[in-house]
């Protein structure tokens, strides 16, 4: 079982480069493929199926002994089958959970057992045996190693004549044949993710170029390759750059822009870094996204193509589509020449195979790759064929952008080859060549009947008037638009298009349906990023304009689903889109004259809520978070706080928590008295608007005044008093995140005493996530700052998970321990805690850390540690290497670390001893150094802790060179 | 009281010369297909109509109509009663034009459709012969006053309840209570594009049924019973005109009231 595993691991890295299989699709087929192959095992070789492997396979199983019956012994525990060997012992044997299994027969008939979960047992079995070959047949059947070729079997076979052998080799050769499908099948999940081939950019450059030159009408200047050799494979990159995927570079003369240079590459296409001057070349370096190709770049490059490529695109997309029958053709000859050229070292193999075993089974499905030739020439035919029909019907055909078309054809078409199919009762190796247009739904053939049924609807869609529109609307409402299925088949039936179609329309009621649909599937990403490439974006853009408050809704909480990644933020931006949401926010301006009181009436909330949720999503970018704040958001978002309906507050808190993050945000929250509503909020029911609130507040405590106002508003007892929910980590990290930034303030740590706060957080030190913990040792380390906390921290307990938390990696996590553990290490009691759990040697040892944070932060740490240890020099002395490490950071180039080291070094020279021995590793020339380029810049800075530490240690290193003068002389 | 209807009608007449809406009038044309939009001639049209009736009304017996009034006001409550007024001295005169029989006095069914297509901007005949029935609760092929003023009631001021109960009023013809199959196969056979063959199109307009069913027929007897519809459009409001549009939009509702009750908002100043 599994053998061919052993040779995937080569073509698979990323599935089983791991000690666990992935789970992948890829992962999943194959699985199913060796289930499948295993399963029939026993009724199509039942003498092989009796041969008892050189070693047992053996797994830890989820199967329970009462599932096996007859023709086993069960016990509580344990599980053996009547089934033995010539030495009595069982085939196969399980005491919970580990099992063991001798034989292809037992292995086919436990599948049976574990029914439901085979693929689990499968993959358990593969995970654990990671060369069942072995041990299935011996090391001498080795399959990793790279001679396996017949003849070395062959060889064995003719040495030693035993009638087993035999059956080995016959068991060998059935592995190697599940091995080789197996690369078949994988194959073709790997081909289909090449996106972009030679073939299809030759033909859009080609097709682009027909149509352009100069005028108006043309939708480019020029488009020119920059080399006019072309290789074998079609790519005219140089070959050290088609390592990378590239395949060429166009020179594009858009109407209304300067010169782009384009890469055209397998993943994509983007703009390059151009030519340069003199000598030609290009710069490689990629200047922008990668789009999915040549059109869609250009159409978002340039304003007048994608206007000119509109008027073309009925005279266009019926060119498009001639073009695509034709590069189907040489798709599928690529996909067969990849498949022929891989396995063909196999394929010796696989033809003596069929003289061997002709009954097999096997062999048949391993045969296609012989026939590729002749399917291909009849795709050809087909595609003619359609072409000519299309033309017929050319009237009918509707508006579409080339890729989309594509999509479509191929549906087109494959219904089109199954009644072909059908009426010439072609061979099965046909059907082992047609590929779906789409991975996920080769995985299961059988399509789901949801998917016949939302075609038909969709072609209502397409052939309706407004009555039979909306009754297809409503009923493609019913179907489950959670599920993945039913969204992918929406998309892939065509319907994604027909949807957005109809948001262009006058139609009100078609419209609100469309949109209803839109919103439930746009929870997809797939289906997101599908909108934006059908241009749906622009059209709901517009719908917010509309009268209709329903329709404003719908648009706006689609715009929101489906702004949930960048290119689709910016697309809402640059059509207009952050003006018109922030308008919705506008309760009284939506209701007219009539509400110029401050009340609004339900559906005026509503529209205001939807907006607000789309810009939450669109405020994740730096420049839509600018557009807002410009369309005059900020006063609008501060107008709503005043509502009380939740499902108002929480997007409206999540977009200004979003924007927080930028200092005109911060300012203008200050200036609006948003801080006010936020602290009310704070003790709101909802814990999402709670949770919102706080990591508002986190994100503006940073400036003092803003400090103040949570105190001045009463918002730190709530935030105390949300300590104590420690359920909801993602509230408690944005509470404790709060509690944080506001415990700066001097003033505001006595409160949080005063709350008993601080014991709270004591609490919190252990078995929290770290998002929470970065947070509760900051906040706990801005306490310590102060005596009363410093014993109030000893006297909870909190030194001990403090030093505890000094080993971890995190960052930021080690950053604010260190501070913490520092600030305690002033108190010389709790010092001696901190000296006791060797938290000073964990601290120099944290002066290793790779991120320049930690270590400086780590370096001001042990100056107060230094202080206040008992026998500090003994202490320093006893970690070696410690000092030779000290003074090496001060070749560091961060001044934050040579700042703290210099620090440092002040206390630990108060030594005599360790004085001496930095001395001999050259503190002071590297001292002297510092002073001249650093130390004395650092003395005038504003910053009064650097002050002090800089002239400290411009005076040790007087002192330094006083006492060495002195030494030499005496 | 006829000098002061004839001061208002003329200033309304003059002020009707620069109504908002009067420039955008007859530069489009009726579109057919999916934006059944009713353009803006008919609404030209049936505000010319309009003028030319009020100015009829002065004519009326004053006695009879505050009559008319008083019983209509009993039992239609969405109208004030100067309200009913209007809409009763409307409809006076649009009788009047359509050439009155003794016996008989109300609209008949062609009169009414000219009315719905142009006030009402509706484009469906079959339609409008359904809203027609709908309107005839007595069945005499004839709209009387009573009929109009609460028809119209519905129309303008309907709540959803009112809506709801006229629309499947509208849908089921033949008076048994529910909407069949054929009722809805005869109400959705324009609805899909002509295909190469009549079958084929037959074909996908008796699936389109089936859907239909199989979404609003809760109770599985095969055809819409009242609770129903009720059940389904409760669900989805989408589908209260599932089977066409015999509600005027709202823009012509807000369209017709400013017309027809003009004076009275120009008499309350």
């Amino acid at each position: 079982m599994g053998v061919a595993l052993t040779r995937s691991a080569q073509w698979t890295a990323a599935g089983y480069g791991t000690r666990t299989l992935e789970i992948t699709p890829l992962n999943e087929a194959i699985l199913k493929e060796i289930i499948m192959f295993v399963e029939s095992f026993i009724y199509k070789h039942p003498q092989e199926a009796k041969y008892v492997f050189v070693e047992p396979l053996e797994w830890k199983t989820n199967l329970d002994p009462s599932a096996f019956e007859s023709g086993y012994i069960v016990s509580e525990t344990t599980v053996k089958s009547e089934e033995v060997d010539k030495d009595g012992q069982p085939l196969l044997s399980v005491s919970v959970p580990h099992i063991k299994v001798r034989s292809f027969g037992q292995l086919s008939r436990l599948l049976l057992i574990a029914k439901d979960t085979k693929l689990k047992e499968a993959q358990a079995c593969i995970e654990a045996n990671r060369d069942p070959v072995t041990k299935i047949l011996g090391l001498d059947y080795n399959t990793k190693k790279e001679d396996t070729s017949v003849v070395n079997i062959l060889d064995k076979i003719t040495k030693d004549e035993d009638p087993e052998s035999e059956i080995k080799m016959k068991l060998g050769m059935l592995l190697k044949q599940l091995d080789l499908h197996l690369l078949n099948h994988s194959l073709k999940h790997i081909s289909l993710e090449i996106c972009l081939k030679p073939t299809i950019v030759k033909n859009d450059i080609e097709l682009l170029k027909h149509f352009s030159g100069k005028g108006e009408q043309t939708v480019l200047e020029s488009i020119d390759y920059t080399s006019d050799y072309e290789f074998s494979n079609g790519c005219r990159a140089p070959p050290w750059r088609q390592i990378h995927g590239e395949i060429c570079y166009v020179l594009v003369k858009p109407h209304d822009v300067e010169t782009l240079c384009i890469t055209c590459s397998a993943e994509g296409v983007f703009l390059n870094g151009g030519k340069t001057d003199d000598e030609g070349e290009i710069n490689y370096e990629r200047k922008s996204e990668i789009y999915k190709d040549l059109v869609t770049f250009l159409k978002e490059k340039s304003a007048k193509f994608s206007e000119n490529m509109s008027k073309q695109d009925v005279r266009f997309s019926g060119e498009w589509k001639k073009k695509e029958a034709l590069k189907e053709a040489p798709k599928k000859e690529e996909a067969a020449a990849l498949q022929k050229a891989l396995p063909a070292s196999g394929k010796s193999v696989l033809e003596k195979n069929q003289i061997n075993f002709g009954k097999s089974q096997m062999t048949k499905r391993l045969e296609p790759s012989l026939n590729w030739k002749a399917t291909v020439d009849f795709k050809k035919h087909k595609s003619l064929l359609r072409d000519t029909q299309e033309e017929k019907h050319g009237g009918r055909l509707e508006r579409s952008g080339p890729p989309v078309s594509h999509r479509r054809a191929q549906l087109v078409r494959k219904s089109a080859e199954k009644i072909e199919e059908i009426i010439s009762g072609s061979s099965s190796e046909s059907e082992e060549d047609e590929e779906p247009p789409d991975h996920r739904q080769e995985a299961n053939v059988d399509l789901p009947s949801e998917y016949w049924q939302i075609q038909k609807l969709v072609k209502y869609l397409k052939g309706g008037n407004q009555i039979a529109t909306v009754i297809a609307l409503c009923s493609m409402k019913d179907f489950n638009l959670a599920q993945e299925t039913c969204q992918l088949a929406i998309r892939d039936v065509g319907g994604l298009e027909v949807l957005i179609n109809l948001l262009d329309t006058d139609e009100v009621k078609c419209k609100i349906g469309s949109l209803k649909i839109l919103k439930e599937i746009s929870h997809n990403p797939q289906i997101r990023r599908n909108i934006v490439d059908l241009g749906g974006l622009p059209i709901m853009v517009n719908i917010l304009d509309s009268p209709h408050k329903s329709l404003k809704c719908l648009a706006a909480e689609t715009i929101a689903n489906v702004a949930k990644f960048r290119r689709a933020r910016r697309a809402v931006r640059r059509h207009g889109g952050i003006t018109k949401l922030v308008a919705l926010l506008d309760c009284a301006q939506n209701s007219g004259e009539l509400a110029q009181s401050s009340l609004c009436d339900a559906r005026d909330v509503e529209v205001a809520r939807c907006g607000a949720l789309a810009l939450w999503s669109c405020s994740k970018s730096y420049m839509n978070k600018e557009a807002i704040r410009k369309a005059g958001g900020i006063p609008l978002l501060a107008g709503l706080l005043k509502t009380s309906h939740e499902n108002v507050l929480i997007p409206v808190v999540g977009t200004l928590q979003e924007c927080a993050s930028e200092e005109s945000y911060r300012a203008a929250i200050k200036a609006e008295r948003i801080i006010e509503n936020l602290v009310k909020n704070l003790s709101s029911e909802n814990e999402q608007l709670q949770e919102h609130c706080a990591m508002a507040i986190y994100q503006c405590a940073e400036d003092e005044e803003t400090r103040d106002l949570v105190r001045l508003h009463g918002g730190l007892k709530p935030l105390a008093s949300l300590l104590n929910n420690t359920d909801n980590k993602e509230r408690l990290a944005a509470v404790t995140g709060a509690i944080w930034k506001c415990s700066i303030s001097k003033e505001n740590v006595t409160k949080f005493r005063e709350y008993k706060a601080i014991e709270t957080l004591v609490g919190l030190l252990t078995d929290q996530p770290e998002e929470v913990l970065v947070n509760v040792v900051g906040a706990l380390g801005e306490c310590c700052q102060e005596y009363e906390n410093r014993v109030l921290v000893r006297k909870c307990g909190g030194i001990q998970p403090l030093v505890n938390l000094l080993v971890g990696i995190n960052q930021a996590l080690l950053v604010n321990v260190t501070k913490a553990v520092g600030a305690c290490a002033v108190e010389p009691e709790s010092m001696m805690i901190i000296d006791r759990l060797d938290g000073v040697r964990l601290l120099w040892s944290l002066l290793k850390n790779p991120h320049p944070h930690v270590k400086a932060s780590a370096a001001w740490a042990l100056c107060p540690c230094i202080q206040n240890a008992k026998d500090a020099g003994e202490m320093v002395r006893s970690f070696v290497g410690g000092l030779e490490l000290v003074v090496n950071l001060l070749k560091s180039d961060n001044k934050e670390v040579l700042a703290s080291v210099c620090a440092a070094i002040t206390n630990i020279a108060k030594d005599q001893e360790n004085l001496a021995v930095i001395t001999d590793h050259g503190v002071v020339p590297l001292l002297s150094k510092l002073a001249n380029t650093l130390l004395l810049d650092m003395v005038g800075s504003p910053d009064e802790e650097l002050q002090e530490a800089a002239a400290g240690c411009i005076s040790n290193i007087r002192r330094l060179a006083l006492a060495i003068e002195k030494a030499r002389y005496t | 009281m006829a000098a002061y209807f004839f001061n208002h009608l003329r200033t309304f007449c003059v002020v009707a010369g620069v109504l908002p809406w009067s420039h955008s009038v007859g530069h489009r044309v009726v579109n057919s297909g999916i934006s059944g939009n009713p353009g803006h001639i008919g609404l030209e049209l049936g505000y010319l109509r309009i003028v030319r009736c009020v100015e009829a009304t002065l004519g009326m017996d004053q006695k009879t109509l505050k009559k008319l009034v008083e019983s209509i006001s009993n039992t239609v409550k969405n109208f004030k009663k100067s309200e009913v007024e209007c809409l009763l001295r409307l409809f006076h005169s649009l009788v009047e034009r359509a050439n009155v029989r003794l016996n008989n006095f109300g609209l008949d069914r062609n009169a009414f459709r000219a009315i719905l297509h142009s006030i009402f901007g509706m484009t469906d005949d079959m339609l409008m012969n359904r809203v027609f029935f709908a309107f005839d609760k007595d069945n005499d092929n004839c709209i009387n006053a009573k009929e109009w003023v609460k028809g119209l009631s519905v129309f303008l001021r309907g709540t959803f309840e009112e809506k709801l109960k006229f629309c499947f009023e509208v849908y089921y013809l033949n008076g048994d209570g529910y909407i069949s199959r054929e009722e809805i196969f005869d109400m959705l056979k324009n609805s899909l594009c002509q295909q190469s063959s009549e079958e084929e199109t037959d074909e996908g307009i008796k699936e389109l049924v089936d859907i239909t069913l199989k979404k609003m027929d809760y109770d599985n007897d095969g055809k819409i019973s009242f609770a129903d519809f009720e059940k389904a459009v409760k669900e989805e409001r989408l589908l209260l005109e599932v089977f066409g549009p015999c509600l005027p939009e709202a823009k012509n509702c807000i369209d017709f009231e400013a017309l027809a009750f003009r004076h009275i908002l120009t008499s309350s100043f």
